[in-house]
This record gives structure tokens, sequence and C-alpha cells, in this order.
């Protein structure tokens, strides 16, 4: 492609005109915009089901509520499910992966750069599809997970199941792309001297990430093309009167679902295993321990699945050996648990905002294990599933253990994105609005479950008892909402006037940390040596035994910087996620539009593929 | 400029730290979930054996030797891509797209034979995809495997095209191999899938 | 930290320390467990077989949650930084340490894992013979309930004897729901396509509500229903009232009203046994003698039955029951008709 600019180390970005500015965010291939793409993708959508939410507990205030009727609410906590999950803490864990993992590594970009600008487009067109049903009045409303046969078009005749299902297959295929793209990456492209077990942690929950991805994603595949066939082509896979079994939609699901909870804690867990051992100055207790569970959980949460189905009616058997497998979990888990305790004992612990998150995190986390655990006991279960015990247990995990971990993540590595910091007091304001107002929130709902409140229901009688604590709930719900004011207020002061970070702020322990903020489009000047898991501390700090310090390498030379070759930008990724999503919202349209969208795709898959192969400019491979 | 050139010739990007190509890397991932895949709808399949409550049953619509010929086919079909892939490391260029061409065939045909098997249910005994269970999880099965192949065919067309044009050579051995990686992939899924539709009663 | 900084770090603390302190001082007051639909305070032996193991885990997870929260803030607070602090030692871990502890909570899920597997294979033994059978049919969005035994059926008004296995026999002749009476016991599904089983005694007599806990479309939440357990005699006396005929009606606008009913489409979906057959809405034979109706959603008064004829979808969203286009005259009648069904 003649357009194509090399970007070459030392061109000038800030020359370009506004419209030359957003050309390059479009084509980008640089794992860092990308990455940068994602989180801000990731904190809207966190925003529009973060206001879904407070929509909901504004009607569940009150017993016999009017705010809203049935069919809105149960659009909302579909989408607030849907968005919260795939729109938000995935995304904003993808963010760290792709802006993260090459820094941790000590690569300068990820294996596939090409595809990585992909999956972050095919990721923002699913979204859009999804949310578009807003505007179209046809807003899913299923649940986030689409229980057969409610979902069929015998009792789901609008198109509104068809967002939602077209949507998902969408963010499937762009989370499987981007799993295999960080498979290879962190495999093939560490820095020499990192072996596996010196790799960052948080790489090595990222690792047990992708894995998890790709190979759960395919069967949630799998269980909406059935649907999508049930739906439109006639098949007969969810209906019972054939002979279809419902429960074969909930295996399926469940298959992926069980490994998507795991998708959604391991970043957060390597996040505070990155934060705790920076803010307590010592190392990660027991970090090979920590990886080891964070690898059996990864493989063993393939064999939990049927914790979701104890009501089903599996029969005994089943129930008992998916409650043992269940319970074998909570090992690795709690263990990961002592071991971050561990890390702070001993330590010399400096009280900063990423700290504060990582704290709130193991505190929340542990909360919401303690009522997993109780989960995982089958006749304890039948009472709290598909209660509000479960909806508290689930988010305490979720935002007590996922949320909190994330902003721990972004106020630690704030300042090697942007180069500025973050205010400590508005951080400190954020961070104890968040707690408590998240407690307020979802506390009570244990209460409320055990008291006998189903979920999913838009009002309730006023004589049961779950009026007052119900209040309690939505008013937490909103001081949450006003403590992310004081995180955007943060924000958009650090980046029109906060302190300058500097290359290392934290005195931290990984790679990252030795390069300046934000670090220049090749990341490394020098591809480094590594030595240890926490190489760069050690170079600094020596290793406390009294050994030689490193010896000082040379300056970078110019010439050095010169001979390094980037990828250049590629609009390819932006105009095949577009024709993608244009041929799979066909089934919403018009078959016309399928064939146009499929030929497009087809085609701009071939350019795609073909952009590398023998380029004029020679720099292809 | 010189030093450059000479720097980029010694470093292949694509060859990663454990001297592994990115791409088979990435195209073995992909596998591993295309696995996945397959075993979900084989997982269905099995689920729905026997529970059809009306229509056709599948040994009174298989044509086993038709079916057994195409799949002698797409294991033909993996010994001309070997022999494809072995023409090219050794530069033998028109060689190479001639055997990738009869791989894409062979393929073809497959494919082909598919589409008559489908066309000879839907018209012949009346199996559709809405006519019961069976109907349902054979044609979504088989026919996903045929989307896999025809993707395969299309693929291979296009490495013969660029033989054709001298666009293709010993440099782009890792290219064809991963080519020969998903083709082996889908040969393989294909005696999964054939042995439990078709042989196991 | 500058002096300020800190001054302003204690007005936080001091703020989450009183917002803690009210709402625990609220909870004095709140945390009620005998309320309607509570799970904590078993009415049955399958309730009080999952509350044993729901307080075992509670005691242990409590215990669990003081130990590693009060380590944590413990931990924070001895080892925080201090001025001109050194490097802290760099310890890598603690072999020792790590399998106690792993060992430590393989035990703990032990003493869970033993009583669960018990329970669970003790609450889905098949009943006795003895046991009295009630089929039900979870319909968008009511509930149906039949004994064979008697030959009778009714709708969201479910009638157990004290003291009597009732086994349970769950049929979902549309989408999946979920049978839920959280006094009496955990909760179980019923899936089209299958028929699922619960079997339980409930001790003594009292009632109380239930409700449908499986998301299953526009109106699961108004899929409620109401529990009464009684004497057997008490039992027996309603078994008999519900093998009666109809009442006929003697007030005449309940006999405009039987009149209105034979001469619509009703007959099409509801039984009134002797007038009609329909099986797609819930048996009206007894309807009066039922406190609430619409999946238990509301009183039966003149005035809610009439206006659920008139307007079926205005008062439950979604409902199947479509309007008829019944002017207010024919609801009133009728709803006088219906109220005469005792």
């Amino acid at each position: 492609m003649a357009t194509q600019a090399a970007f070459m180390p030392g061109t000038k970005v800030e020359t370009l005109t506004f419209w030359g500015t957003v050309a390059s965010w479009l084509t980008t291939v640089d794992h860092k915009r990308i990455g940068i793409l994602y989180g801000t993708s990731a904190f809207i959508f966190f925003l529009v089901g973060g206001i879904e939410a407070l929509i909901m507990r504004l009607q569940l205030a009150r017993p016999d509520n009017t705010l809203v009727g049935a069919e809105r609410f149960n659009e909302l906590f579909t989408m607030h499910g849907t968005t919260m999950i795939f729109l938000a803490v995935m995304p904003l864990s993808a963010a760290f992966f792709n802006y993260m993992i090459p820094l941790l590594i000590g690569a300068r970009d990820v294996a596939f750069p090409r595809l990585n600008a992909l999956s972050y487009w095919i990721f923002l067109s699913g979204a859009l599809l999804l949310n578009s049903s807003w505007l179209f009045g046809m807003a899913p409303d299923g649940g986030w997970f689409g229980y057969a046969n409610l979902t069929t078009t015998q009792f789901s005749p609008r198109h509104t199941i068809d967002f939602w299902m077209l949507g998902l297959q969408i963010l499937g295929i762009s989370s499987m792309l981007a799993g295999f793209n960080f498979l290879v990456t962190i495999i093939n492209m560490r820095a020499p001297g990192m072996t596996l077990m010196r790799m960052p942690v948080f790489v090595w929950m990222s690792f047990v990430t992708q894995f998890l991805l790709v190979l759960a994603f395919p069967a949630i595949t799998v269980a909406l093309i059935l649907l999508m066939f049930d739906r439109f082509f006639g098949t007969l896979f969810y209906a019972p009167a054939a002979g279809g079994d419902p429960l074969l939609w909930q295996h399926l699901f469940w298959i992926f679902g069980h490994p998507e909870v795991y998708i959604l804690i391991l970043p957060a867990m390597g996040i505070v295993s990155e934060v705790l051992p920076t803010f307590a100055r010592k190392p990660l207790f027991g970090a090979p321990v920590v990886i080891y569970s964070g690898i059996m959980i990864g493989f063993f949460g393939f064999g939990v699945w049927s914790h979701h189905m104890f009501s089903v009616g599996m029969g005994p058997v089943a129930d008992a050996a998916f409650s043992v497998s269940t319970m074998l979990i909570a090992v690795p888990t709690g263990v990961k648990i002592l071991n971050w305790i561990g890390t702070l004992w001993g330590g010399s612990i400096r009280f900063r905002t990423p700290l504060y998150f990582a704290l709130g995190f193991i505190a929340m986390f542990t909360m919401g294990g303690l009522s997993g655990v109780m989960h995982a006991s089958p006749p304890v279960d039948l009472q709290q599933t598909d209660s509000y015990f479960v909806v508290a247990h689930f988010h305490y995990v979720l935002f007590g253990g996922s949320i909190f971990g994330l902003f721990g993540g972004i106020y630690y590595w704030w300042p090697k994105i942007s180069g500025k910091m973050l205010d400590e007091r508005l951080g400190l304001w954020h961070f104890w609005l968040m707690l408590l107002g998240f407690n307020m929130t979802f506390f009570p709902q244990h209460y409320l479950g055990l008291i006998g409140m189903p979920r999913r229901i838009y009002t309730y009688a006023g004589d049961l008892g779950w009026n007052f604590w119900n209040m309690v709930s939505t008013i937490g719900a909103f001081l949450i909402a006003v403590s992310l004011l004081f995180f955007i207020a943060n924000v958009f002061r650090s980046l029109r006037s906060g302190a300058v970070a500097g290359n290392d702020p934290w005195d931290a322990r990984t790679l990252e940390w030795s390069i300046p903020s934000p670090p220049p489009v090749y990341n490394f000047a020098r591809v480094p040596q590594v030595q240890d898991r926490d190489d760069f501390w050690l170079a600094k700090h020596g290793d406390g035994h009294g050994g030689a310090p490193r010896p000082k390498a040379a300056p970078v030379t110019a010439a050095e910087i010169a001979a390094i070759h980037m990828p250049p930008t590629s609009y390819w990724p932006i105009v095949l996620a577009i024709a993608l999503t244009v041929m799979v919202s066909g089934l919403l349209i018009s078959t016309y539009q399928i064939i146009i969208g499929g030929l497009a795709t087809l085609v701009l898959m071939y350019k795609f593929a073909m952009e590398l192969h023998r380029p004029a400019s020679g720099h292809g491979h | 400029m010189a030093d450059h050139a000479v720097a980029h010739a010694v470093h292949d990007p694509n060859i990663g730290n454990t001297g592994l190509d990115n791409r088979k890397m990435g195209m073995w991932a992909f596998l591993g979930s295309d696995c996945m895949f397959f075993g979900s709808l084989i997982g269905t399949y099995l689920a729905y054996k026997g529970k059809s409550i009306s229509g056709p049953l599948p040994h009174d619509v298989f044509d086993i030797p038709l079916t057994s010929y195409s799949a002698a086919l797409l294991l033909a079909s993996s010994l001309t891509m070997v022999l494809a892939l072995a023409a090219l490391q050794q530069s033998r260029v028109k060689a190479a797209g001639g055997w990738l061409f009869v791989t894409a065939m062979l393929g073809l045909h497959f494919v082909l034979n598919q589409v008559y098997e489908f066309t000879t249910f839907v018209l012949h005994h009346g199996l559709k995809l809405s006519t019961s269970l069976f109907g349902s999880s054979f044609f979504v099965l088989t026919g996903f495997h045929g989307a896999h192949v025809t993707g395969g065919v299309i693929w291979l067309l296009i490495l013969v095209s660029l033989a054709m044009r001298g666009q293709l050579d010993a440099r782009d051995y890792t290219k064809v191999e991963i080519t020969g990686l998903y083709w082996h992939f889908v040969d393989i899924v294909w005696v999964a899938i054939f042995t439990v539709i078709y042989l196991i009663p | 930290m500058t002096p300020r900084r800190k001054r302003l770090d204690w007005t936080l603390v001091g703020l989450l320390g009183a917002a803690l302190l009210l709402t625990s001082s609220c909870s004095w007051v709140g945390w009620n467990w005998d309320t309607p639909m509570s799970t904590v305070i078993p009415k049955s032996d399958f309730g009080r077989m999952t509350h044993e193991i729901f307080m075992l885990i509670s005691w242990w997870t409590l215990g669990i949650f003081i130990a590693v929260e009060g380590g944590l803030l413990y931990v924070c607070w001895r080892f925080r930084d201090r001025p001109g602090s050194a490097i802290p030692k760099q310890v890598h871990g603690h072999t020792a340490l790590e399998v106690s502890w792993t060992i430590a909570f393989a035990v703990i899920l032990l003493i869970f894992a033993i009583p669960t597997i018990r329970v669970i294979f003790k609450t889905q033994e098949a009943p006795a013979a003895t046991a009295l059978r009630v089929d039900v049919f979870g319909k968008q969005w009511w509930w149906e309930f039949r004994y064979p035994q008697y030959k009778i059926a009714t709708a969201n008004e479910l009638h157990l004897p004290a003291g009597q296995a009732a086994a349970f026999f769950l049929n979902a002749p549309d989408v999946i729901h979920s049978f839920w009476m959280p006094q009496l016991g955990g909760k179980r599904d019923v899936v089209p396509h299958r028929v699922n089983h619960i079997t339980l005694t409930p001790d003594t007599p009292g009632e109380f509500p239930g409700q449908c806990a499986e998301y299953c479309g526009m109106s699961h939440a108004n899929m409620r229903f109401h529990v009464i357990v009684e004497t057997q005699a008490d039992f027996d006396r309603w078994v008999k009232a519900q093998q009666a005929p109809p009442v006929e009606p003697t007030d005449p606008l309940a006999q405009q009203g039987k009149t209105v009913f034979t001469q619509s489409t009703c007959v099409g979906c509801h039984t009134i046994t002797g007038l009609s057959a329909g099986q797609i809405g819930p048996d009206l034979t007894h309807f009066a003698s039922r406190k609430r109706f619409a999946g238990s959603l509301m009183e039966s008064t003149p005035e809610n039955v009439a206006k659920w004829i008139e307007d079926p979808d205005h008062m439950k969203p979604g409902a199947l029951m479509p309007n008829l286009g019944m002017t207010g005259e024919q609801s009133k009648a009728l709803a006088a008709y219906l109220l005469s069904l005792k």
C-alpha cells in the first residue's frame, strides 16, 4: 500500500493536523495506543453500565415502584450485565494486556500488531451494535446468560435476542483474536534471559487468561450459533416440543461462563500481584506458588461449570461431583490471598492510591470468595441461587475484586502511560467513597437474598421486609457514582496540569519503569537482558546480600535507535472490522446486506493478509 | 542504509526467542480453539443422538460409500499438501503450485460431494434443518466443517495464484506450512466427524 | 506526607467510621430474620438439613473473615512505612507455611463437603409411597397445582398438610421457571422436556409466600404463589371443598356473570367443572376459595377481578390472558360470579 507511512522513530507526531491525528489513531498498530483505545472505550461503557444500574436501583428503592416498567427493567438488567462483563471489565483488562505486556516482557510490540488493532475495532463494532439496540427499541431482554428456551422465537419473537446474540458473536471474535495474539507474544517475544518463571506475575495471570479465552469462547460461540439457527433457520436445538433440551444451552453456556469469570478476575489478581510488592518494597511472597495457583485455577476452572446449575435437577451424583470440584478451586484462591498478605508482612508499606485499591481488592474479594464457598454446597445454594445473595456474591468478586483491582492498575500505571501523576487526595476520595458506596450497595443484598428476595424482579411487594435495605442499597449505588466523579476530575486535572512522573515514580520492580514515561514508540531503545523476575529492582538496589552491583551499560546511541524498525500503520483493521459487522448485522436487515458484507469481508481479509506480502517498500516479511 | 539492510536480514521478526515462528504458533493456538469449537458441535450431536421424535433416521439416509470416498479425497489432499510444501522447500515453485492446485481441487470435490449429499437429503429424504434434532445437528456440524474446507480451498487457490504470478517462493515456506497445518486439522476433524456420525451405529 | 494531608486522611477515616457506625446501628433495627420469605428459619425437614450446613459454613467463614480481614488491617498498621526506614528484607516465600495453609484450607473444605454430600443424597431420595403427590406446572406467569390422588386442580395457592411428606412433580409447559418456597427449603427449577422432583415434610401450620426464581419473561416478578400449611383435618376439609361441584350462584349479578362466562371465549382457556374444560388458564371452579389471583399478585376483591378481566395486560405486563373486550358491566358480572365460586 503506497500510502503506508513507515513510523520511524523520530517522526514528530505533534506536527499532524487534527484529521491527521484522528487518522493516525484509526490506523494505529501500536500496542500502547490500542491499549489506550481499549481503556477509554471500556471506561465509557462502564459508565453506561453504571447508569443502567442506577436506574434499576431507583426502581427498586421502593416496593411497587413505577419508575420503569417490567419491559424496560428486564432490558436494563440484561444490558447491565452484558455491558459490565463484555464491554467494561474485559476490555479494561485488555487495555492492560495491550499496554503493559510488551513492556513487562521487554518487547517492542505484540506478535501481530495489525491483528491487535483488528481485535480492538471488532470489539468496538460489536459494542456499538449491541448498544444500538437501545435506539431501535430492541434492547436485549433475556438476561446476560440468555437461558433457552425463553430466548427462542416462540417466547422472544422480537429482535431483542438477536442484537444480543450477534453482538456477543462479534465480541467473541475480538476476544479470541486477541487471545491468539497474546499467547504468541508471551511465549515468543520475551526479552533474552526472561524464562517463564522470571515473567512478572501480571504477565502470568494474563497468560492463563489467554488460554481461557481461546479455549472457552468456542463453547459460547457454538451455543449462540445453535440459537441463531433456531431463531433464523428453524432448527430444533432448543425446542422441547421436538425433543430439544433447554439444558444444552446451559451446559454450553457455562462451559464458557465459568472460565469467563476467571478471565474476569485473573488480570486483576495479576495487577494486585504487581502493586503490592512495589508499595511494600519487597517481592511477591511465594511468587511461584501464586503462579501455580493461577495455572490451577485456570485449568480446574473448566471442571466446575455445573455449579451454576445446582437447581436444574442434574441428580445427586453430578451435584456432588461439581460441589467437590468447586470447593477444590477455593484452595488455590485462598492460598493466593494469604500470599498477598505475606507480601505486606515485613514490608515497609507506603500508602498510595494504587495500594489502597489493591488492599480493597483483597478485602472485598475475600468476602466474595467466602460467599462463593457457601454457594459451592448445593443444599445451601438451593436457597441462595437466583436470589440477591448470589447477586451480592458476584458483585463482591467482580466489582470488589475485578473493578477495584483494575482501578488499582489505572492509578499504578497512569504515570507510565501519560507521563503525569494523578492527584493523591482526589484518588483517596475516590477510593474511600467507592469502598463505602460499594459496601453499602451490596452488603445488604446478602441479607435480602437470605430473606427470600429473588433476582431479576422489577418490583416487589411491600410487606416482605425488603423495603429498608433496598433503599440503603440504592443510596450506596449513588455514592459509587459520586466517587467516580472524583476519578474523572482527577484524570482531567492530571492530563492538564499533573506533576511530571519521570521514569520510575514508585521505585518499582519491573521493566516498564526503566524506560521513559510515556514510553517512546519503540519501548526499549536496547532490548533488555533479564536475569531475575525483579530485574529492574535488583539493578537499582542490588540483591540485598552484598553482591556486586550490575555494571552500568553503555549509553544508547542514535544509530541503535535508527536501526529500530516499527511496523507501519494500516487501515485494513478498521475497514475489515466494519465489513464484518455489516455482514453480521445483515441478519437483522436483509440477505443482500449479508452477501455484500460477506464478500467485502472476504476481500478485505485477503487484502489484510496480503498487505505484508511482497510490498513495494521492501519492509515486508 | 547498508547497516539497516544487514540488521534486517539477520533478524527475522517472525522468529521468537523459542526459535519458533510466531505465525506457526498463532495457527496452533487457533487450531486449539477450533478443537473446542468442533468438540462442542460434536458433543451436541452426540447429546441428541437417538432423541429425534420424528423424521428419517441416520441410517435411512446415509450413503456410506459416497462419504467414504469423500473421506479418502480429503486424506489424499493431505498428502498432496505435504508434497506441495516439499516442492516449495526445494524451490520448485511450479511443482508446488501444481500440488497446491490438486489439493484445492480435492477439497473442492469433497465440498461438492457434500452439496450433493445435502441436496439428496433435502429433496429425496425430506430431511431438512427443521425436520428433527438429527437434521438440525447433522447439517450444522457437517455444514460448519464444510465451510472450513471451503475456506481452505479459497486460501489454497490464492496461494496457487500467487505462485503463478511469481509471488511465491521458498521464502514463503512458513506461510504454506501454516496452510498445511490448517488443512491437516480440517482433515483430522473430518475423520472424527465421519467416525462419530457415519460409522458408529 | 505533609501535616495538612495527614489531617485530610483522618477526615476521610472519620467519615468512614461514622458511616459504618450509623449503618451498624441501623442494623439492629433492620436485620430481622423472621420475615415472610426468610430462608433461615426453616419450617420443614429439608429446610432444617439445609440450614444446618448453612450455619456450619457461616460460622467457619465468619472466623476466616475475621482472621483474614483482621490480619490484613494488622499488617497494614504494623508494617506501615516510617520516615527513613530502610528497604525491608527481600523475603521470597516460605515453603512450610505454604504447605500448612494449603492443607488447612483443604481440611476446612472437607468439613463442608462431607455433610454437603450426605444431605445432597438424603434430600434427593425417592419419596415414600405414603407421600402426598402434588403436580406443579410453572406457566408464564402463574402456578398450577394438581393433586392427582384427589383429582383436584387449583392455581397459585398450595395447601399442604403439616407433618406429611409432600412429593412435588415439577413440570414446565413453556419455559424454565423455578419453584421456590423459601420458608420450606431450597428451590428446584421446572424445566421443559423433563420432570423434576422435590420432596419435603413441612413441620407446622403456617402461611407464607413462594415465588418463581428463574427469569422467565416479562412478568417474572409477578409469578408468585401462596403456601398454606395446615393440620390434616383442615387439609382434608379443603380437599373436600375443592372436590365439590361449583357453587350455583344465587345473586342476580353473579348469575348474569355465569351467563357471560358460558357465552364467551373464557370457556376455551378455563375449567369450571361441568361448564367448561379449558386447560390453558387456571381452573376457576373454586376461584373464590383463594385469597389472591393472577399469580398471587392481587387480592381477590370485586374491583381487582373486574379490572383484571377488562385489561389483564394493564394489571400484569405481558399477561397471556387476552383482552376480550368486555364492557364494564360484563366484567363486574363476571367478577361477581367468580367471587361466588367458593
